[in-house]
């Protein structure tokens, strides 16, 4: 069963993400066609992977700038945000730099520990796609994204503030 | 939760790693020398930091005070940001940030980031702070990872660059405040329905005249108004004997109804752990002073000695290294009698049952902290702090003592004072003038 949701739909994922200590080899011979590199080595073999024949994304930990992405993000169909625990809120930040600094305007999607009542607060910051955590109830899931009808502050999602929308 | 929501109330950011709610002045909207009105200002950050969808995860919680009165009741200076309204020299409205204030185990008092931040730029600002903060600020470990452990290291000034080059990105954008929406804002904190009255009244200063108890409740309880005939009430919650801020929910609602009847249903709490009814008239001091009296509210000593701030300590918190109410009640009763609480003059003291310092000892003119010493409870006193304007932390006396002593060495360090007191300073700028050395020299002497 697919516990990806994209347009608060849940989706097969075709992308199979690689961890942290994978060398340029392993992309190359991975029989996937669609593959997301983690940030290290998207900056040292940059050129080498846009060459290949596969669709290449990349996913940051939540220590990584995103601001390094300045020149690349025009070449990157998904870049994919790691939460690797739950409380670790750097990611909504990246998510926000991602589309309001670099204007990015593929998909970012929310990685590792994502859990319901964090849905809505990332689809606010510009985070477009989820891949839920572990045992995550999927139909309990797809309702968080209702779970306010408006925000008071200007947002990825909704820049205007509510004050400029009265 | 259902019911506090019927009477505009609710639970929503008061735990958890992030933006808290935004405190002020007590006296806000009705203090005499007030340069603006706090509370729209504070609505303005509640709205934009409820469900901040990026700023819900921080590395730990957040508080932000907004000051807009000369004489800071809000510790301002302690807050992970804190702003003071200003105004230029064309009367326009803006703050003075400040960052990285805080108490607890690491007390700081907080830098200015921006001497005058116009008011359109207030929530963009804000932003960029929180941004910076939540991206670089340590989450390994959840003692370092308040803000002011940030711009420590990173030093104010290399903090304040980061806060701006974020800035520049949002500034001027849509989030920029609006005329529109500061109006509607102040629209919430209107003036109640206030009568044009006189103010002075005879009944009352004959009143004062007749009755001790009320003069000295007068001259110490009751601040004036910005509106003439109208006084500031404050109910000081400290009865020796009963926990200082304790209050029973009988007292309570006599309180609210007190407030119903003579303060446009206005009741205010403050971090001094007293209350606060805010549009008293005059004429009726009398009347409010009498009532407050048959349910033991009328304690006559606000800001003098036995006014104790005081954690719950060791009888009631988990976290507690000692208890801290058994040692404000041996000082209050120490000193109950109400001349030599006004002979003393303006104090403050502070009482903390651990270093999560829930008591302020750091910024109360005297401060005691509970610390464990081999499982037997003992007590370090500070001196000097301040939570005014001038904010200040106090330093350590020395080596700490078993409870019962406590009332001795306050007593020590009170007649320190009072042996070397110059017209009109009080304790704290005595204290100021002649350093730690005498009220070391007093409580010491003799010790070995």
């Amino acid at each position: 069963m697919p516990t990806l949701i994209k347009d608060r739909q849940l989706i097969d994922n075709p992308w199979r993400l690689l961890e942290k200590d994978v060398d340029l080899n392993a992309v190359l011979s991975d029989t996937a066609e669609h593959i997301v590199v983690p940030f290290a080595l998207w900056q040292e073999h940059k050129d080498s992977l846009m060459d290949c024949a596969k669709e290449i994304a990349v996913w940051l930990d939540s220590e990584d700038d995103p601001y390094e992405l300045a020149n690349d993000v025009i070449d990157l169909p998904l870049i994919c945000l790691n939460f690797p625990v739950f409380r670790d809120g750097r990611a909504f930040s990246a998510a926000v730099i991602l589309r309001e600094r670099l204007n990015y305007q593929g998909e970012i999607r929310a990685i590792g520990d994502v859990l319901r009542d964090q849905l809505f607060y990332m689809q606010k910051c510009g985070i477009d796609s989820f891949d839920l955590a572990d045992g995550v109830n999927v139909e309990n899931a797809l309702e968080a994204f209702n779970d306010f009808s408006t925000s008071y502050m200007s947002t990825v999602e909704e820049p205007l503030p509510l004050f400029r929308r009265r | 939760m259902a019911e506090l929501a019927e009477v505009e109330m609710h639970a929503i950011q008061t735990s958890g790693n992030c933006i808290r709610n935004t405190t002020t002045d007590q006296f806000a909207g009705v203090a005499v020398d007030e340069i603006e009105d706090s509370r729209p200002w504070c609505e303005i950050i509640r709205q934009w930091s409820s469900f901040h969808p990026e700023f819900a995860y921080l590395p730990r919680k957040f508080k932000i005070a907004v000051c807009g009165t000369p004489n800071d009741q809000a510790a301002t200076q302690v807050h992970d940001i804190g702003l003071y309204i200003k105004k230029d020299n064309k009367g326009e409205i803006g703050f003075q940030v400040l960052v990285g204030g805080g108490l607890g185990r690491t007390p700081v008092i907080g830098a200015t980031i921006c001497e005058f931040l116009p008011w359109q730029h207030l929530l963009t600002y804000l932003d960029a702070i929180m941004r910076v903060y939540n991206r670089f600020g340590r989450r390994d470990n959840k003692y370092k990872a308040r803000i002011k452990i940030l711009v420590k290291a990173l030093g104010v000034e290399a903090f304040r660059e980061k806060v701006e080059a974020e800035w520049l990105y949002d500034k001027d954008g849509s989030a920029t405040l609006t005329q529109n929406e500061v109006e509607r804002c102040k629209g919430f904190f209107t003036d109640p329905d206030y009568q044009e009255l006189d103010n002075t009244d005879q009944t009352i200063a004959d009143a004062a005249a007749s009755d001790l108890l009320f003069s000295h409740w007068l001259e110490r309880n009751v601040a004036p108004h910005k509106k003439s005939g109208y006084r500031i009430v404050n109910l000081c919650l400290k009865e020796t004997g009963v926990a200082p801020g304790d209050i029973t929910d009988t007292q309570m609602e006599f309180v609210a109804d007190l407030a119903d009847k003579y303060s446009f249903g206005e009741v205010r709490v403050t971090h001094e752990q007293n209350l606060v009814l805010t549009d008293v008239r005059l004429q009726d001091l009398y009347t409010v002073y009498l009532a407050l009296k048959t349910e033991s509210l009328a304690t006559p000593y606000l800001g003098l000695l036995n006014d104790i701030v005081c954690c719950p300590g060791g009888d009631f918190c988990s976290l507690a290294n000692a208890k801290s109410i058994p040692i404000a009640e041996s000082i209050q009763r120490r000193f109950e009698d109400f001349d030599v609480q006004k002979n003393i003059g303006e104090i403050t003291l502070n009482i903390s049952g651990c270093m999560n310092a829930c008591g302020h000892h750091h910024v109360g003119n005297i401060g005691i902290l509970g610390v464990d010493k081999k499982g037997a409870e003992f007590y370090q006193v500070t001196l000097g702090g301040s939570a005014d304007r001038d904010t200040s932390l106090g330093k350590v006396l020395g080596p700490s003592f078993a409870q019962s002593e406590m009332p001795d060495v306050i007593d020590k360090i009170i007649n320190v004072y009072l042996e070397n007191r110059q017209e009109n300073e009080n304790f704290l700028a005595t204290y100021n003038r002649i350093g730690m050395e005498p009220y070391k020299e007093k409580v010491y002497a003799n010790a070995d």
